[in-house]
């Protein structure tokens, strides 16, 4: 049976657009640039210099931070005397006790669940790749990655925070804790891996590694 | 009619929309199986399969939850003197009308505005590339982009009751509760995250590729 892949090997492969499916060749890498669509302007990849190897020590760092954001209270309220302090996921569960199991699950899933498996998954598929190897279930874990991302929303969570805090703040006493730091850190390094995690180059060490153990060329084209 | 400006269809390669390889279509026979990337092992389609359909569907949903979403109080806070249900837009006003406009302008936005031009953007997008409109397709490409990226702030809302439930239950001095709207909302934020999600941005490109020359 021949494989329907198309030539990866081409200096200058077809690549077709994601917003338009313009087939273009795509112009000789450069390092820093970006390559966008002829027709609508969809950025199709982008060249960095060891952008994968940063996406990974931002995601490992992003991982801790992520650890302590959940396990510290984000704030402490306190108003005549009565002191009240609250986790992420104590939040959860105070929207839980309430009969709001839908929104309890929304927020758990879209602020903890899904953060902590695509920290999770980044890490599986970037750090053996980091060792030449390719992890087991990669591209499981990067489809994965792809459909989840959408879902994962600590930036407005913190933003959420934020505004919840400026409305409490003429009612009582607010102090931020060490957690509401933590997520500053992390919304900001998240946004950094993100914008370091290059599909095409992931791709491109996979398919040469795989070329590396596997010397007869699958291609056909 | 060949094509200046072929597009993968066009010359029956599907790109993987997951990790962006070029495969080959399978021959068309009697048995198409759904074709996986021989990269990434995603399904390989290539249109989003049933995308028009899809993003009504989710649409009219999120339609028909956006009334509640907006007349039922999101939170309601109880202290030792009174009571009170905010709905969304009453919170808006609350905040204005204490002096924090900025916030005002802030949640006004992402909690009111943005959920409302994102059904309406949509509607655009599907009646358009339904009737076959070949206008205008930079314009609507890069509105389906910022569809995509503005949907997720509407969540802002719901993470400050959150917020709010969580640290707001000062026993006698006062306490806040979630309101049904909070559910209704939320579900608004999810269905036009998801009708977004399944509208394909390629079926703008794909009407009358005859008239495109003269418009590029
Ligand atoms: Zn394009
Ligand atoms: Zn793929
Ligand atoms: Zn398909």
């Amino acid at each position: 049976m021949d494989n329907p892949r198309v030539s990866t090997a081409d200096p200058h492969p077809l690549i077709a657009c994601h917003d338009c499916d313009l087939l273009q060749r795509a112009p000789a890498p450069q390092i820093g640039t970006s390559v966008c669509c002829r027709r609508c302007g969809a950025r199709l990849y982008r060249m960095t210099r060891d952008g994968l190897d940063r996406c990974l020590a931002m995601t490992l760092a992003a991982g801790v931070l992520f650890i302590v954001a959940n396990a510290f209270p984000i704030v402490t309220l306190e108003l005549q005397g009565v002191r009240a302090a609250t986790t992420l996921f104590g939040a959860v569960r105070a929207l839980y006790a309430q009969h709001m199991e839908l929104v309890a699950a929304l927020v758990f899933f879209t602020t903890i669940l899904v953060p902590a498996l695509e920290l999770l998954a980044m890490s599986w598929m970037l750090g053996p790749l980091k060792f030449g190897r390719v992890a087991p279930g990669l591209s499981l874990g990067y489809r994965w990655v792809r459909s989840a991302r959408p879902w994962g929303m600590i930036e407005v969570f913190m933003l959420g925070v934020l505004v919840s805090l400026a409305k409490l703040s003429h009612l009582a006493s607010v102090e931020p804790g060490v957690a509401l730091w933590s997520f500053g850190a992390l919304v900001m390094l998240l946004a950094a891996a993100a914008s370091s995690f290059e599909p095409h180059e992931l791709w491109a060490r996979v398919d040469a590694l795989a070329a590396e153990a596997d010397p007869q060329p699958m291609r056909i084209a | 009619m060949s094509p200046a400006q072929p597009t993968a269809a066009q010359l029956g390669l599907l790109a993987c929309d997951c990790c962006g390889l070029l495969s080959r279509r399978a021959p068309a026979g009697p048995q198409r199986l759904a074709a996986a990337c021989p990269r990434c092992g995603a399904h390989l389609h290539s249109r989003k399969p049933h995308s028009i359909g899809r993003a009504w569907a989710y649409w009219i949903a999120a339609v028909v939850l956006y009334f509640p979403a907006n007349l039922l109080p999101i939170m309601q806070t109880s202290s030792l003197f009174d009571s009170q249900r905010d709905t969304i837009m009453s919170g808006v006003i609350f905040l204005w009308n204490d002096g924090s406009w900025p916030l005002a302008l802030l949640v006004f936005f992402a909690s009111v505005v943005v959920p409302l031009l994102k059904l309406i953007a949509l509607a655009y997008l599907l009646v358009t590339v339904q009737i076959g409109m070949s206008r205008r397709r930079h314009q609507r490409t890069r509105l389906y982009r910022m569809l995509e990226f503005v949907g997720r702030w509407s969540m802002l809302d719901i993470y400050v009751v959150t917020i709010l439930v969580a640290l707001v239950h000062l026993q006698s001095l006062a306490e806040i509760e979630a309101g049904p709207g909070a559910i209704a909302f939320g579900a608004v934020v999810v269905l036009t995250m998801l009708a977004a999600m399944s509208f394909d941005p390629r079926l703008i490109w794909d009407a009358n590729p005859a008239q495109e020359r003269q418009h590029a």
